[in-house]
């Protein structure tokens, strides 16, 4: 490893496979930090998102068929089938889900992501985001709020009937909203949010707010249905998580446009599904990086421990490959205390980001660290060199259908898929290794 | 009056921020008046009361952050916005890392923090070796490779590679060298000069250093090779390079090159080299005794010969035919004592007492090549010289001239050998060795000493010190200490053997008188 890390290493001489190297990653680094992420509509999957058919069903992290699935993966594909109408009950569902009838593919293949399972079914009301620097889109859908979800694997009735509501009341006036406001900019509400204690991973306080300040005013003064603003005023006003499908649409939005740089050593999406993390690396192009996923540390809600964990599951980790999430830690001290670290134990998590990233995202400033630019573009070979491995914020699902959420803690991206990576870049690159075979 | 505007999009900066920076951009010469905010309806309004509202600003929307100047010419404007830029581009104070040193775990991030370093120093795992001097030279950085077990065929693709980008891998297993004045690895303090030294031999160019300076010269720079580099696989490139680099350097009036004897074919080479120096050389290939008739090219027969030869050489003066004091002698002397037991932390060092006192003395046992070979390094035979730095001994262990116990271990053992009656021992001072060797070796001595007079016994402790008085150690207080406790000390490591020899051949009592003189 040391020797394939020596030969994919920076060089001075532009022609050199090192340089060619170098010269990729700057080339990603500008794309990730000049990107400009505004959520312009609110849209049925069906009608918005690539090859999505009336069957098909999108999932976090790479790809995965349903006899593999994780536990609350499994349930909210039974949830999503139910919330269609595909089937009349968690038997069938289960059924139709096994027949082979259903076409299960990442979100990330689609340019979409998904927090937790992740799941993405066609009459979801999805996040239309484009880049406009690039003019790439990407999609996510509406967060549920906390508790027993459908990302978290629960599918009860009241699950149910909060996406149908979501998919009649709160989808309608969403686009409404973005339609007054000619479009919004999620790269400022990021930027500012970063300032005022968020990551916009685990914590989206500040977002949230950011974004219920612009949203209130143009509901209340709309011409929409006056118990249906209600419902929504108080819906995103008691939900303090809503943005974070925001944060993720704009962190894919701004990364799509850095995939398939040649030569390029940067991680384009960490993904996970709850049995495998996932990571893609520009050069490298769609192929996927998989190491087996490993429990989360943290903290549960009372009744639950480790041994109801999930592994690592969800796309949400696209935040800490563009370079906020956990990698901003340090801006947002009071999330390391689902490990029961001190603000000092941020900042220095924080910091050791610094280490694994090509640059500085200067739109991103952490305020308490001398107003340094948030550590972006995560290289593979300086996982590799460093052991460092990137740290992810994370919800922390039950590992059986149906309970929801138990938790929510940190993890590491494990070493194995970085080394993977790492070895296909030098396949692909320096077949010939032409120094130190 | 001229009015310029910046629109920088989507870019959020906290108003502090911004009004810190603009009070920056305001102090600029000729600047009047100067915005840098976010476009919001507020700010607008701020900007248009203060006349800074341009159609630029009219159009930049909320996350939009705008930069407005006006000032009195076009260039002072213009001047203005390139400043708020650069203040935007550089966080307000790099990240300061609140631990007291810096540690990197990686090179470019030390690059980063050290811009214009030029050497890599490397220290790691024979098998990282490779990989890191490759990175190293990558970056443009000269090696000096401290590291052994790097295979024959890294050595030689890394040296290629360094030799295509006009850099100099010293090493690999390179423990010395004296760049421009900054010690690498095991190094002395030395005075500046005009002695360029090239070397594959690690304690022989300390030797040479420490001698230089005590007799008067100073040293430009010191290059170590790695031991293999004059071998047929390796070609000489580092030892080639690194002649050239004291060919082209003005300071540099006289070149050493301190190697054992080269293979033939690179010893063609390197002698083609240095006949063509336009300065005079000092050869000093340990072992060789063969003459060159090249001009300006005078063959050394000891580390102390050379040494002697460059100053000589650095004054502009011709030396003589011999005006080498120490030199090997011819003739055999015969031996009425007891044993030699050579005890070394250099390989040099052992490897030049080894040859000088074969020819005095006839066999002598060791674990170098040139010597009887023993059959248990552990265990020396009749006259036994060791090299107690070489792999056999060092695996697993700290260094002999870092860690004396194993060194001052064999000791004990050599002295309850009642038939040995020399010890002869290097002791080398300078960066990297042990921070006081006479504290670790006066007791033992001199209780080994005192131990001997008690019972009669004719036991002598010959040692030479590499060092200066500059050295961390200081030469001359380590001196007086290991005299104080009993031990012999010769001026120089060639010295020592050929005391130790006429210790051999002729007892004690002699040789005190010849000893005390110096």
């Amino acid at each position: 490893m040391a020797r394939i890390v020596a030969q994919l290493s920076d060089d001075i001489d532009p022609a050199s496979l090192g340089g060619k190297i170098a010269s990729a990653n700057q080339e990603a680094l500008i794309r990730i930090t000049s990107a400009r992420p505004v959520v312009v509509d609110m849209l049925p999957a069906r009608k918005v998102i690539p090859g999505m058919s009336s069957n098909t069903i999108l999932h976090a992290g790479p790809p995965i068929e349903w006899d593999r699935m994780c536990g609350p993966m499994r349930g909210a594909v039974i949830g999503a089938l139910l919330y269609e109408g595909m089937a009349s009950s968690p038997d069938e569902a289960e059924k139709l889900a096994v027949s082979g009838e259903i076409e299960f593919a990442p979100c990330h293949s689609r340019n979409a992501v998904g927090p937790m399972a992740g799941i993405i079914s066609p009459s979801m009301p999805v996040w239309v985001v484009v880049n406009e620097t690039f003019g790439n889109l990407a999609f996510s859908t509406m967060n549920e709020g906390w508790g027993r979800t459908l990302r978290f694997g629960a599918y009860d009735d009241k699950v149910i009937e909060r996406l149908k509501w979501m998919e009649y009341r709160l989808a309608p006036a969403m686009k409404y909203l973005i339609e007054r406001l000619q479009g919004i900019d999620l790269k400022s509400i990021i930027a500012q949010a970063l300032q005022m204690g968020d990551e916009c991973h685990n914590r989206d306080i500040a977002a949230t707010n950011l974004f219920f300040k612009k949203a209130a005013p143009v509901l209340v003064d709309s011409d929409l249905d006056s118990s249906m603003v209600r419902e929504v005023i108080s819906f995103l006003g008691n939900h303090e998580h809503f943005f974070l499908n925001l944060a993720m649409a704009a962190c894919k939005a701004t990364l799509d446009a850095a995939e398939n740089i040649p030569y390029c050593s940067v991680v384009t999406a960490i993904a996970r599904n709850g049995v495998e993390v996932g990571i893609r690396v520009s050069g490298l192009g769609d192929r996927w990086f998989t190491e087996e996923a490993t429990i989360p540390q943290g903290l549960y809600f009372p009744g639950y421990s480790e041994s109801d964990a999930n592994p690592d599951i969800g796309d949400s980790a696209i935040t800490e490959t563009a370079g906020i999430g956990a990698f901003v830690m340090g801006t947002a001290p009071a999330i390391v205390q689902f490990v029961g670290g001190t603000p000092e134990d941020a900042v220095r998590l924080t910091r050791e980001m610094y280490e694994i990233t090509v640059g500085t995202n200067d739109s991103y400033r952490l305020p308490n660290m001398s107003f340094i630019g948030a550590p972006t573009a995560i290289d593979v070979r300086k996982v590799v060199e460093t052991g460092i491995l990137p740290i992810i914020n994370t919800g922390i699902a039950h590992k059986e259908p149906g309970h929801g959420l138990v938790g929510a803690g940190i993890v590491r991206v494990p070493r194995g898929a970085f080394e993977k990576a790492l070895r296909a870049l030098a396949e692909k690159y320096a077949p010939e290794g032409r120094v130190l075979t | 009056m001229i009015i310029k505007a910046l629109v920088k999009p989507a870019y959020y900066q906290d108003s502090v921020a911004l009004m810190w920076i603009s009070r920056r951009v305001h102090a600029c010469a000729g600047v009047h008046k100067a915005a840098v905010m976010m476009a919001t309806p507020q700010n607008k309004d701020i900007m248009r009361e203060a006349g800074l509202f341009t159609e630029a600003v009219a159009r930049a929307g909320p996350g939009d952050m705008v930069i407005v100047v006006s000032a009195e010419t076009e260039e002072a404007a213009a001047g203005a916005l390139r400043e708020a830029e650069q203040w935007l581009a550089k966080p307000v104070g790099e990240e300061k890392n609140s631990t007291t040193s810096s540690q990197y775990r990686h090179l470019a991030a030390g690059i980063r923090s050290l811009p214009g370093a030029d050497v890599a120093v490397i220290s790691v795992p024979g098998v990282y070796a490779a990989a890191e001097s490759l990175k190293a030279l990558k970056n443009g950085l000269h090696v000096f490779l401290f590291s052994d077990n790097v295979s024959l065929e890294d050595e030689i693709q890394l040296k290629r590679l360094a030799h295509q980008r006009g850099l100099l891998l010293m090493g690999p297993d390179c423990g010395t060298a004296f760049i421009g004045g900054v010690p690498l690895g095991f190094a002395n303090a030395v005075r500046r000069g005009g002695i360029g030294i090239v070397g594959a031999s690690g304690t022989g160019m300390q030797e040479i250093m420490c001698l230089v300076d005590r007799w008067g010269g100073g040293i430009s720079h010191a290059f170590g090779t790695g031991s293999r580099d004059l071998s047929m696989g390796v070609g000489g490139i580092t030892t080639l390079d690194a002649l050239e680099i004291l060919a082209r350097d003005e300071q540099t009036k006289v070149v050493v090159l301190v190697s054992k004897p080269p293979a033939p074919q690179v010893a063609e080479k390197i002698l083609r080299r240095v006949g063509g120096m336009g300065k005079p050389v000092v050869l000093c290939l340990l072992g060789n005794n063969n003459t060159t008739s090249r001009r300006g090219v005078y063959m050394a027969r000891t580390l102390e010969d050379a040494a002697r030869l460059a100053v000589v050489l650095e004054r502009g003066e011709a030396p003589g035919t011999d005006t080498v004091e120490g030199s090997v002698p011819t003739l055999s002397l015969d031996i009425t004592g007891g044993y030699l037991r050579g005890l070394f932390s250099g390989g040099t060092l052992a490897e030049e007492a080894l040859l000088i006192l074969r020819a005095c003395i006839g066999r002598v046992y060791s674990n170098l090549p040139e010597g009887e070979t023993l059959a248990d390094p552990n265990f020396s035979k009749e006259n036994t010289i060791v090299d107690m730095g070489s792999d056999e001994f060092t695996v697993g262990r700290p260094h002999p001239m870092i860690d004396f116990s194993y060194r001052l271990e064999r000791f004990q053992r050599e002295v309850a050998d009642p038939r040995v009656s020399v010890i002869l021992m290097d002791v080398v001072l300078g960066f990297g060795s042990h921070p006081d060797p006479a504290a670790e070796l006066v007791p033992p001595i001199s209780e080994a000493i005192k131990e001997a007079r008690r019972t009669n016994r004719d036991l002598n402790i010959v040692l030479n010190v590499v060092g200066t008085d500059a050295d961390p150690q200081d030469y001359t207080a380590q001196v007086t200490r290991l005299k104080t406790a009993g031990a012999l000390v010769a001026p120089t490591n060639a010295q020592a053997a050929l005391m130790a020899a006429k210790l051999l051949s002729s007892g004690r009592g002699k040789l005190e008188l010849e000893v005390n003189k110096q």
